[in-house]
Formats: structure tokens, sequence, C-alpha cells
């Protein structure tokens, strides 16, 4: 802990307490409270008073004790040892804490984020320019058989490079480069710290082109995220935000997942903690948590250190991202997040705006999603970085504040249907509410690829979706005799859809991820079904022949049946449904 | 350091000695101090009327010159100049040990049984400590209750947090006592104990409980912590918070299954609603404070099971929905922190069923952990999907059946709806003390399923229909 005294407790109510005889603290610094040390940070600055928000419970603190200053800002330490490791909302490593502090969490306790004793083998790059600056890659370390983390001059850095070390094992903090810059030399260590608060910078903005393929169903063939794009899941208590949110953390193919436990319960984190280690990546052959950081700050720990925790993740995701990867980050749930600011706020006695909300919550909202998007790196690469964020409307109403100022800020959305969820329809995933601006943006890509159909499938079953609405009000109103067979089998049909496609068992080894052509395969199967089935009807065949197909049972089973390995099998199936379809024709000619 | 803590020990004992004699302010349940020596935020207190009762509270608010208390029973009696106030230089403790089980408490711990004070192995702060997520050991042991709706649909895990949502007049007091009853993991024999919170609830409320403990032979089993509807309101803001110090204590030190019921939750949240508007703060939705989340949250949240311990806390907290509305910020935030929800339906309760669960409403999220082969049966998982599923169905049939007639229905949908009646009349419906093993619960699932064709059956394997349908 630091010595710098730079003032004195005033007042204590909460986790937003008054310091008075401030001397030189700065804006947004970092402090140490009490002789605890409990950690803080400087959120306003008045004529010899300061109003600090501290991360930990502040039970005990009195007015009178000492506050330490630091002279730092808030900030994360990225370097090599992220992989796989849980942190707290303010990056204290979970596991090391454990070690030292049992199974609850103490406070005061500061301990590096990044492992000081653990060595990693440095590969320098071959060649170097003399003059290097902020992204430049000086080497590299195989941090895990899969990820190659490369080493980057922090972004805000120029200069001569005077030193770079050669090929070896170091430890994060040994200085592995020297710079000349502006007559003073600067030693780099793989590791950096960088403030949370501050986005990491990039030389530009690129426009979206593929989609960050999930595995979901519903999600990669009705409403596809883009690569660096922004998505929100809203929905009440129990309508499945987490088991979507761990759906695509497994299965998404980004290179890097920062998932982050914000406010929500214990027992997820553990859940992703004990499951992610022995589920294995489809695409590398590797453990999943390889590629993953956890971030808990659950509902039960300080709330400040929740306010802080999408943006200690944010700052990890971007640090990826600039070495040139494509990065996902979860934030289960925004609501809470939103919410600590509302409670700090309300401490701070600030004039609320909508439902006690401070007024600049927009702001914050859109500089949070803002940090997403795909980019050219300041290496020259590519990386993106795509935001999922959960959103808990009170009531499941979504016409409260964080839900609807969220919308402002994303371009696409995955709103969560009570009633879905309630007939344990999963992912309950509404198609009449949800929607994706993303298709546009990759339609190329999907014609690029050999999916058959899938563009004008894609567009026909939506279609179809939407028919259904209308029909089945009809059918509310009058019965569905009233309806002649044609359109009965629309609702038929989207009803096969729904139970055939749409529902996904998160918990079935074959069902939880479908590969893209997969998904392109049992839509144009069901399709096929349509297609064929109301050509028959309008040569008389009735709905009971065309529901009595002995193949629909099949398809019904075929996401249970056909493993991703296995998709010559739905060529089978697609032929024997023909020849079954053909068959009822031949019966009637 | 060392040198240091011993200072302050001292400075403590010294200052624990001073009395400030006289109150600036008293207002509902706050009192305000002015000039005292700095005191700790949420430092323990006692205020010591003119009588020389004395009265327990805790520091929400302190600065130099003045402290703001809330004063955990009633204000009346406290006068402003002649009332004494001793700070603790610690927050509010409980002492317990294993000698609590069998006794009753009030919300403040201390005996209302007339038996001496337990004495105490171990100074606990009621208000715990969060739990490093990596410390926690994810539940997967169900708990029989031998009540169909919930082992078979909503199946209870053993460290789950499953609360009761009900109404007024609706018999969750009669579910949680049969829940406490009846519980048991099987092929375990294990020492188990039941934790009581009751707050705000009426006198007979509480009797009901102690007697079906005592019929049941497991009085001496349980520790009631009781606060009741004529005690202050304040003292409910502490009871669950005992009464989980002690469940701690005996799940994590003592290696015990620990059942804590606490009751009525409603009441819990008005009290903090009540403190919360007396001090001016900005207020949520229907006057409920911004951090009733959090603050419900840090009571939820103390469930669970410990790697490397061999004890466990299941809670079940009972809240009675103000006018029946799910969407009620309490009930609300309750089911965005708990591990799913049973939810009454005064409509079944109307029909006479007991218990009157709503099919589909309620949810255990930790079921999926803790059943099917291995631990409850190898069909549960679809055969709970199937019923869920046809039982949603039946839902829709009804609709449609009120607005065209049930005699325009199709043949299928009168079966459903024979289905329908099947499910709520004898597979949800139960005696008050009829203990049903999962086997019977389970075949009893599939016996309703029997009045549906196998071709809807979409959520079973042939080989499961096979097994259980044609046979
Ligand atoms: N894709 C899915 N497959 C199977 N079950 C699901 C799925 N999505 C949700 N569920 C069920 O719904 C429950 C609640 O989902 P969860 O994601 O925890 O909801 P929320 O985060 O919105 O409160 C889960 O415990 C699980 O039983
Ligand atoms: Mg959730």
């Amino acid at each position: 802990m630091s010595s710098r005294i730079i003032g004195q407790i005033k007042r204590v109510n909460g986790p937003v307490i008054e310091a008075s005889g401030i001397t030189d603290a700065g804006m947004m610094e970092l402090v140490h409270v009490g002789e605890l040390g409990i950690v803080g940070e400087v959120i306003k600055l008045e004529a010899g008073g300061a109003i600090i928000q501290v991360y930990e419970d502040p039970t005990g603190l009195k007015p009178g004790e000492n506050v330490y200053g630091t002279a730092l800002p808030l900030s994360v330490e990225l370097g090599p040892g992220l992989l796989g490791s849980i942190y707290d909302g303010i990056q204290r490593p979970l596991e090391e804490i454990r070690n030292l502090s049992g199974t609850s969490i103490q406070r005061g306790i500061t301990l590096p984020a990044l492992n000081r004793e653990k060595t990693w083998h440095f590969v320098p790059s071959p060649e170097i320019p003399e003059e290097v600056s902020g992204g430049l890659c000086l080497g590299t370390v195989q941090e895990t058989k899969h990820l190659l983390h490369r080493v980057l001059v922090p972004p805000t850095l120029h200069g001569r490079l005077q030193y770079l070390a050669e090929e070896g094992e170091y430890t994060v903090d040994t200085v592995i480069a020297r710079l000349e810059t502006e007559g003073r030399t600067a030693e780099l260590t793989m590791m950096h710290a960088w403030p949370i608060r501050v986005s990491r910078p990039v030389r530009e903005r690129l426009p979206f082109n593929a989609p960050l393929l999930t595995g979901q169903r519903v999600i990669d063939t009705l409403f596809p995220l883009a690569r660096g794009g922004t998505v929100a899941i809203p929905g009440g208590f129990g309508t499945g935000k987490t088991m979507t949110q761990h759906a695509v953390a497994k299965w998404c193919d980004a290179d890097i997942i920062i998932y982050i436990g914000c406010g929500e319960r214990g027992n997820e984190m553990t859940d992703v903690l004990t499951s992610f280690p022995d589920l294995v990546d489809p695409r590398t052959g590797r453990s999943l948590m390889e590629r993953t950081v956890l971030i808990a700050n659950t509902s039960n720990m300080p709330v400040s250190a929740r306010e802080a925790s999408i943006y200690t993740g944010a700052t990890m995701a971007e640090y990826f991202r600039d070495m040139g990867y494509h990065v996902a980050l979860m934030a289960d749930s925004t609501s809470r997040w939103a919410e600590a600011l509302r409670e700090l706020s309300g401490r701070m006695e600030e004039m609320p705006a909508e439902e006690g909300f401070p007024a600049y919550l927009p702001t914050r909202i859109a500089e949070f999603y803002e940090r997403a998007g795909r980019m050219e790196t300041l290496g020259g690469w590519e990386g993106s970085l795509s935001i999922i964020g959960a959103v808990s409307p009170p009531g499941g109403d979504f016409s409260e504040p964080v839900t609807q100022h969220t919308k402002r800020f994303i371009r696409c959305f995955w709103g969560l249907d009570r009633q879905l969820a309630n007939a344990r329809h999963y992912p309950a995933i509404s198609w009449i509410e949800s929607y994706s601006e993303y298709v546009e943006d990759i339609l190329p890509w999907w014609e690029e690829r050999e999916t058959g159909n899938f563009v004008t499938n894609r567009r026909e079953i939506m279609e179809l979706l939407h028919r259904e609405v209308r029909l089945s009000q009809v059918v509310k109103l009058v019965g569905p005799d009233a309806l002649p067979d044609s359109q009965r089998f629309i609702l038929e049909v989207c009803t096969l859809f729904k139970n055939a496609f749409l529902q996904q068992n998160a918990f079935d080894d074959i069902d939880r991820y479908s590969t893209i052509e997969k998904q392109a395969r049992m839509l144009d199967i069901i399709l096929s079904y349509y297609r064929l089935g109301s050509a028959a009807i309008k040569k008389g065949i009735t709905m009971v022949e065309l529901k009595r197909i002995p193949a629909l049972r099949d398809i019904v089973k075929m996401k249970f049946t056909v493993s991703n390995e296995n998709l010559d099998r739905l060529d089978s199936l697609a032929i024997k449904l023909e020849r079954q379809l053909t068959a009822l024709e031949g019966h009637h000619d | 350091m060392t040198e240091k803590i011993d200072l302050e020990g001292v400075q403590k004992t010294l200052k624990t000695g001073i009395e400030y004699i006289g109150l600036h302010r008293v207002e509902g349940p706050l009192v305000f101090i002015r000039k005292t020596h700095p005191v700790g935020y949420r430092e323990l207190l006692q205020c010591v009327d003119p009588k020389g009762n004395i009265r327990l509270g805790m520091v929400l608010d302190t600065t130099a010159d003045m402290v703001v208390a809330q004063i955990f029973e009633s204000t009346t009696g406290l006068t402003l100049p002649d009332t004494r106030v001793r700070f603790m230089g610690e927050s509010l403790t409980l002492p317990v040990s294993e000698k609590m089980l069998g006794r009753s408490f009030n919300g403040l711990g201390r005996p209302i049984d007339g038996g001496p004070v337990p004495l105490g192995m171990e100074e606990r702060d009621i208000n715990g400590k969060p739990v490093n997520p990596t410390a926690r050991q994810y539940p997967r042991d169900y708990i029989q209750t031998g009540i169909s709706a919930i082992d078979g649909m909503n199946t209870l895990i053993r460290g789950q947090k499953l609360p009761i949502f009900s109404g007024n007049g609706l018999p969750h007091n009669d579910l949680a006592a049969q829940i406490a009853r009846q519980a048991k993991v099987r092929g375990t024999a294990t020492d188990f104990a039941v934790v009581f919170a009751a707050m705000g609830v009426k006198h007979d409320v509480a009797r009901y409980f102690i007697r079906s403990f005592e019929d049941s032979g497991v009085l001496e089993k349980v520790a009631l912590f009781l606060s009741l509807a004529d005690d202050p309101s304040i003292e409910r803001l502490l009871t669950p918070r005992t009464a989980l110090t002690l469940a701690e204590y005996l799940a994590f030190e003592k290696d015990m299954h620990v059942l804590v019921i606490m009751t009525d939750m409603t009441n819990y949240c008005e009290a903090l609603r009540e403190i919360s508007t007396l001090r001016g703060e900005i207020p949520s939705r229907k006057g409920y404070p911004g951090y009733l989340y959090s603050d419900l949250a840090e009571l939820y949240e103390r469930s669970g099971m410990l790697a490397g311990f061999g004890g466990s806390i299941t809670q079940v907290p009972v809240l009675t929905m103000p006018n029946d509305d799910i969407s009620h910020p309490i009930p609300d935030l309750t089911g965005y922190i708990t591990e799913g929800q049973i939810v009454f339906e005064r409509e079944m309760h109307g029909r006479n069923i007991y218990p009157p669960v709503a099919g589909l409403p309620s949810l255990s999220r930790l079921m999926k952990d803790g059943i099917g082969e291995g631990m409850t049966r190898e069909d549960h998982p679809h055969l709970s999907a199937q019923l869920f599923a046809a039982y949603s169905y039946v839902k829709d049939v009804r609709n449609l059946a009120s607005v065209i007639g049930e005699e325009e229905l199709t043949p299928l949908d009168h079966q459903y709806l024979e289905f329908g009646e099947f499910f709520e009349g004898q597979f949800v419906s139960q005696a008050k003390n009829e203990d049903r093993t999962m086997e019977e619960t389970l075949d009893l699932g599939w016996k309703a399923l029997k009045k549906l064709p196998a071709e809807e059956l979409h959520r079973v394997t042939e080989e499961e229909l096979m097994e259980y349908y044609e046979g």
C-alpha cells in the first residue's frame, strides 16, 4: 500500500465516501481507504474534498481515517497469463485470493493479477524497424497450445528500439525491450497496465463482413450477429439469458471469450468454472477454458466493483483484439451494472432521471457498446470485438429505461419471450420481436459459401412465420376448421419448424451445437416438406394424409439423431421424404 | 502492524466505555447522535432508555459531528435528553453453537423460550462475507420431498435456493412445512437441521410450524428465529441474517445439511422500504430502494455448497405476491436471484388442488444437473420435458375451447383435455401428509401420458416409450 496520505474520511454512508483535507488527489485516481486499505477510486473532486467510491465493503470505516493515493488510475494488467483465469470486477485473481483467505473474500487484499513467478517462452520478432510505435509486435509467447500471444508495444508509446531480449524464458515483469523516447528511456515488459475506462486506440473501423457463428440455429439462421457486432438479450427471469450467453460462450467461433458475471448468481460462475475445462472447442480440439477469461462480480459482491467489472472486461477484450484476434465478450447482466450506476448516483445525491437512473445512463451504455467493432489494429491486423449483453428488465417489461436505451446502441436484438419459456420452448428467442440489422452486411459471406438455397430459404421461412401469426389469430377466434387445408398446412409447417429447428436443447450432446451446414440442410428439408406438401394439397391430398408421412417423425428428431459429422444422413432423409410424398400423390391419381 | 492492532484494541475498550447522553433527534426507527468520537460505518450500538432497557442499533451514516443509526427494536420510550448511547466498536455478532437447535430466538438471536442463553462456541458477524465463487461447489444431489409437483417437475437440489411465490390465503405454510417434514436425500444417513426464520407472521402461523415439527418428532433439530407481526418491523431486517448465520455455522463447521425456511420475505422487504423512505433515499420501483436487489442477494446467496465441506444450505424462502402479481418488485427481484421458483395459482386452489403449483411459471434451474440416470431415473429428464410440453398445450386447448366450445374440438384436443384433468387431479394433487417416492411420482407421470397417443410424444425416446408407455 502506498504511504502518500491525500486526505481523511469525512463521511461514510455506504460505498460512496466523502473525504476532506484533500491535497493532491487526481480525478479517477486509485486510492486505499482507511487502515484496512480498502480499494477505491476518486470519482469527484471539489474544493478540498473528494468523493471516493470503494470497491469493498465499507463496514467499520470511520471519519478521520486516512486516505492513501497511488497516483495511478484504476487499471488492469495485460499480458500472458490472463487466459483461463477468473477475476473479480477490479481484476483481483479469485483463485489466489481463495488460497490466501479461504472460502470468503477478505477485505484489503491486493494481489497482482498476473502471476509474477511463472516464466513464458518469449520469441522476439525477426525484423523490427528501428523506430517503433504502439501496436508493433515485439515478439510472441505461445500462451496456450492454440493461442499465440503477441507482445505489442503499448498503444501510446513510440520511440527508438534500443534493446530487445533474445529468445528465452522470462517472467511478465522482466524487461524485454527498451525504447528511447523523447530523451527518456522506457523499459518494456511482456505486460503493461491500461486504465479500464479508456478504450484502446485502433487504426480504423472496418465494415462488417462475416457472421460470428454460434451454433445456435435460431441465431445463426434467423438473427445472425456479425463479427464485431453488438447484441442485446433482454428477458425476464428464467427466460434463458444466462443459458444463451453460456451457449454462445461455449460454441461461437471467436478466438477469445471474455465472460463477465455482473451482479448475477455465484453458482452460475461455478458452473462455468466446472464445465468449461472439460468441454472441447470443436474448432481447435482444446479445452474451452484455454480461450476464456472469467470475471465474476456476483450479486453479493460489492456493488461498485460491479460497476467496474464491465470496463475491466472490455479492456481485456480490446487487448486481445489488438493482437488480431476475434474476441466475444458476454456481460450478464448489463442491467445489474446500470443498477450499480443508479445506486452510486443515488448515494452522491445526484438528480435522477427515469426510474432513479442517472441522466448519463444512455451515454454510459453507448460508450460501452461502442467499444465493439471490427477493426484494423495499430499493428495492422484485423481484429474484432463482439459484445453480447444480457438485459434484465424489471417485470420482464421491455419498455423500461435500460432496455430502451440499449436498443438505441445495438444492431441485433434477441428478445426472450416469457410465453415460449413457460412452454419450455428453448431458446425462448422470439422470432417476431427479434431482429438483426447485420443480415445485409453478411449476405455476401453466405452467398460465397455453398449453402445452397440458404438465403432464399431463410427469407421464405421468415415469411411463413409471420403469416402464421395472422393465421393463428383467426384460429383463436373461430377454430382451425375455418381455414382451408392450404393455410392449415402453413400452421403445421411452422409448428414443425419450431419443434424440429428452433428448439435446441443445450443439454443434449448432439443438439447443443449445429454447424451452419447442418442448419442449412435442416432448413432445406423442412421447406421441401412445405413446398411438396403444398403442391400435393393442390392436387387434393388432405392435411391428415400429409401429417401421417413416416418421414415426419425422422424430421422432428433429426436434430438429435444426425450429428455435425454425419450430414449425409440428411440427404437420405430428404430423398425418403420426397419419395413418400410422391407415393401419396400416386395413390390419389 | 501487531503493535497497532493492540493499540486499537485498547482504544476500542476505552471508547466502548464512553457513554453519550442525549439524542439529537428520533424519527421512527432512526436516531441521530451528535458529537461522538469517530464511529465506524455499520458499527453496533446500545441505546439505553431512562428505565435502563437496552436496545440494539446499527450505524447507517457516520460523520465527525453526526451519527445516524437504526434501532432494531421499538424506539417508543426513548427520550431526547435522557437516552444513553454506547458504541460497541464492532458490528452485530451472533454467538453460535449446535445447542441452538431445539430452541427459539427473537430476530436478534436472544432466547424467547425461557431457556438460558446458549453458550456460543463462536461469535459470528451476522452479515456474513461474500463467498468466493471459486470456493463453491456446484449442487447436484436431489432432495426427495415426496411432493410430485416438486420432485417430478421442479426437482429440489441440495444447496439450492428455491422460493415459494404465493398469495394471501394460499397454502404456502402447509407446503413449506410438508417439505421440511418429508425432505430426504435417499441412500444417505446424514445429519440434518432446519433453521426457521419468521418475519412479521402471525403467532398462529409460528405455532403451526412448531406443532408440525413436534408431530414429526424433529423439533430438537430445529432452530426458530421469530420476529412476529407484533414485533417492531425493523427487527425483521435482522431475522434472516441471524438465522443464516447459524445455518452457515451448522453447514460449514458441523457438516450438517441445513434447510432454511424464511417466511414471509414480503414483510422483510416492506421493512426495508420503510427505512429507506425515512432516510429520504431516491426510490426505484413502487417505492422500494434501488438496492433491494443487492440486499436480497446478500441473503439468498448465503446458500449452496462449498468445495471441501460436508454440509449444505438449502433455502426455501416464502413470499406472498402483493395482488398475486408476479411482476411486483419483490417476487420479480427474488426470481432474478434464486435458482427457480415454485409459483402458486389461486385458480387451482379454488379447484381444491393441493399444492396449487402452477405448471408453467414454476421452474427449478438446478434440476437439470441432478436428475436422470444414476440420480433419479433415466427417463426423468425427457418425461418432465414431455409433461411440460403437453401441459402447455392443454392451456392452449382450454383457451380455444372457451371460445369455440368444447364440442368443436378435435378428438386429439379432447385427449389433451383428459390428460390435463389427470395431470392436475392425480399427479399434482396430493394429500398434505402424502409422501410419494420418486418412482411413484415418475410412474404417475407416465400414467398421465398414456392419455395421449404415442405420436404426440416427441420429447421421449422410442426406448422410453417401449419401457414405460407400452408396458
Ligand atoms: N437452450 C436451453 N436448453 C434447455 N434448457 C434451457 C435453455 N435455455 C433455458 N433453459 C432452462 O431455463 C432455465 C433458466 O434459464 P436462464 O438462462 O438461467 O434464465 P435467465 O438467465 O434469463 O434468468 C434454465 O435453468 C434451464 O432449465
Ligand atoms: Mg441469468
